[in-house]
């Protein structure tokens, strides 16, 4: 096939299920690439001679080698391709923000659209699974160094596999009593299946990484006792940005008025939409006026389960205008068709309750675009005069996390930022205790699944070469 | 924290004790919700699903000199690790032991051997003092006693109560707290309870809180929020439990 023959290929869009139908279910939103439509998409790869999407990718997956092998039709080979540098492929293929990065830098972009390596990805790591051949990558010999890692979510879990892989002892810590951190409390089951999350951890099981959950570090048991008295030779702490900010506006206490964190666990860890079924009750959203406060992927999760619900109206109040939105635009999208509402250029002051304290109302201004502030985005402002109540019967609070502080608490010479974030060396993810690592949100503070294991992969190298002195050569996998 | 099966709720408990060396923790639980009620049904040699703790920052004691424990209903299950502590830590423990009649009064011997003055009221007048345990402290505080520290543990009522009695004297007081909670480690927010007029979680930074300065009204008006779904669960649970015995 030539060159021009492969640019001719259209980009094949994401097979997904029908939006009227999706708003009132919780199964998955795209259906995945069928082969004949995997093998199309990985046709219009022109397999450049210095593929910089290699470079894009945090955990530099061998992008170009893999789509060659879906192209040639060799799927499980793709599949056993990326796991050289990327565990959790299923899950990766659903939610990382292709389009700022692998796809972003793709040759095509500029005068074509660039070739879908998120929808190939995820195909390759689907067909390996549902074709329950899967295949486990290659361990080194045992080291006899034992490593801890806190918290199962991506950071922690990418971290664990390059080290158990490079022959290392590792445990994970998960402090509740389900692994995957984010993928299972947080991320919604229509945009990622909690299967998927379960199946692609029971593969780092098979490669001996032991995973205990229903202890928090910081508590259950501290950094110290976990190198002093059993015997961790070195620590990675991966816990995530687990504390969920308000907004500091009167009525915030209301009844009816979530955090994200909160609303999304209940339906996503505690899978209260399932209600009495599973214990954990959340509030009714049927024929109920729901708010959702933000502009990030946890807002469009958190809106779009409220719809999945049975919200007769579900809003995204957001105070900037849809350009300055931080969530992906495949989401924003798709949260349009769905039927979300966006109300823009607005800004919540006070929540509203009845003499019973059930929230009825929010009260809002209405904003528009200033000078860019200190994040480069235009600083919105408020329209004098522009008050007025939007009747809603639920909120949900989705402007971000900060760090839990548990781990700086019990382990104080761990050093934190001024936001409460461990301090690391960027190359190495080393903190200032000596052999403890850390990674993802505790680090950057909320970010991406994808960045957190690109973070867990950087500290697995320095904790190996910590401990063994010799540096891993992960190209070689 | 526990989730006493598979499809369970995470439920916040209070450690009563514990035996490190037979790897114990004693928990005293009435059976009010479905998740509590499913817990009193386990016999010996059965099992929890899960089990996370202690989580929460630990009760603040030291020698204040005359401490008072107030125990209200199954609350007394805490108030007396607590006065334990308290007299381990050299105070002059009073224990003041409430419940609504006689039937419910819980640890009524174990009170007794750590206090040095140990009261028990109940609400009909069947048992001890007829009264509320906020009648009693208000004796005490009324007979001229010095009292340095109070440690209020049982329904919001009643904290709130202990709370205006010790108020007007400036009595150090503290509540220990139970709003509806999720994970118990600071990620949800829902245990959000309003101490000094800021937010702040019961979780992480709770359960223990300076009674003068919690908002009680917030706290309870927040435990109303499932009220309707706690019913729908025990109903159902109940009826399961009878069609077992039917069986």
């Amino acid at each position: 096939m030539t060159t021009k023959e492969r640019l001719a290929i259209p980009r094949q869009p994401m097979p997904a299920q029908d939006p009227n139908e999706r708003a009132h279910n919780f199964n998955e939103v795209n259906l995945g690439y069928t082969p004949e439509l995997a093998q199309k998409e990985a046709m219009r790869c022109i397999q450049c001679k210095d593929p910089i999407c290699i470079k894009g990718c945090p955990v530099n997956i061998k992008i170009d080698k893999f789509i060659k092998l879906i192209a040639e039709g060799n799927f499980l080979g793709a599949a056993k391709k990326i796991k050289e540098d990327n565990i959790l492929p299923a899950i990766c293929g659903r939610v990382c923000p292709q389009e700022d990065q692998c796809e972003k830098v793709c040759i095509l972009t500029k005068k074509y659209t660039p070739v879908a390596i998120g929808n190939l990805e995820r195909f390759a790591a689907d067909y390996e699974r549902e074709h329950g051949e899967i295949e486990l990558p290659e361990v080194k010999p045992p080291t006899g160094r034992k490593v801890a890692v806190i918290g199962s979510g991506p950071a922690g879990l990418s971290c664990a596999n390059d080290l158990a892989r490079l022959g290392h002892s590792v445990t994970v810590f998960e402090a509740l009593h389900e692994l995957g951190g984010v993928l299972m409390y947080g991320i919604p089951e229509f945009r990622l299946p909690k299967d998927i999350v379960k199946a692609e951890i029971e593969g780092m099981k098979k490669i001996g990484v032991k995973f205990v959950t229903n202890t928090v570090v910081g508590r259950s048991v501290t950094i110290d006792e976990l190198m002093g008295e059993e015997f961790f030779d070195a620590v990675f702490i991966g816990v995530g940005a687990g504390l969920p900010w308000f907004m500091g506006i009167p009525g915030e206490n209301l009844i009816g008025v979530y955090s994200a964190n909160e609303f999304l666990t209940r339906v996503n860890l505690m899978q209260s939409y399932t209600f009495p079924e599973n214990d954990t009750p959340v509030f009714d959203c049927k024929g109920k006026n729901v708010a959702v406060f933000g502009g990030g992927n946890t807002a469009m999760d958190a809106v779009r389960t409220a719809k999945r619900l049975g919200a007769e109206h579900a809003y995204i109040v957001y105070r900037r205008s849809e350009a300055e939105m931080p969530a992906r635009a495949e989401e924003i999208h798709n949260a349009k068709e769905e039927g979300i509402e966006f109300l823009l250029l607005m800004n919540p002051i006070e929540f509203i309750g009845n003499d019973q304290q059930w929230l009825t109302g929010v009260k809002c201004l209405r904003m528009e675009l200033g000078e860019p502030d200190e994040s480069g985005r235009r600083k919105p402002v408020p329209v004098k005069g522009s008050e007025f109540v939007l009747p809603v019967d639920m909120a949900v609070i989705s402007i971000g996390n900060g760090s839990n502080p548990l781990i700086k608490q019990t382990t104080p010479e761990i050093e934190v930022s001024k936001r409460d974030t461990i301090v690391v060396d960027i190359n190495s993810m080393a903190t200032s205790k000596e052999n403890v690592y850390a990674g993802g949100d505790i680090v950057t503070g909320g970010a991406t699944v994808i960045l957190a294991m690109g973070a867990g992969r950087t500290a697995a190298k320095a904790i190996h070469e910590k401990l063994t002195g010799q540096a891993p050569n992960f190209e070689e996998w | 924290m526990i989730r006493v099966s598979e499809h369970g709720e995470r439920i916040p408990l209070t450690i009563a004790g514990s035996d490190p060396e037979k790897g114990t923790i004693t928990l005293i639980v009435q059976g009010m919700g479905k998740s509590t009620r499913e817990l009193n049904l386990k016999e010996a040699g059965e099992s929890i699903h899960d089990i996370v703790g202690p989580l929460g920052t630990p009760s603040h004691i030291e020698n204040f000199g005359t401490a008072v424990s107030i125990g209200g209903g199954v609350g007394t299950a805490i108030a007396y690790p607590t006065a334990v502590a308290l007299k381990e830590a050299g105070n002059y423990v009073i224990t003041i032991n409430g419940a609504r009649t006689k039937e419910l009064v819980i640890l009524e011997d174990e009170m007794r051997a750590v206090s040095d003055e140990a009261y028990i009221t109940t609400d009909d007048g069947s048992y001890g003092f007829h009264g509320f345990v906020t009648q009693k402290l208000q004796e005490l505080i009324d007979s001229g006693k010095a009292i340095n520290y109070v440690l209020a543990i049982g329904p919001i009522p009643m904290m709130k109560a202990v709370a205006e009695v010790t108020r007007p004297y400036g009595i150090p007081t503290v509540v220990s707290l139970n709003p509806v909670m999720v994970d118990g480690t600071g990620m949800c927010g829902g245990c959000r309870v309003t101490v000094d007029n800021e937010i702040r979680f019961a979780c992480v930074d709770g359960p223990e809180f300076d009674a003068h300065k919690v908002d009680f009204k917030n706290l309870s008006d927040r435990n109303r929020m499932y009220l309707q779904e706690e019913q729908q669960s025990v109903e159902a649970f109940s009826h399961k439990c009878r069609l077992g015995q039917h069986q």
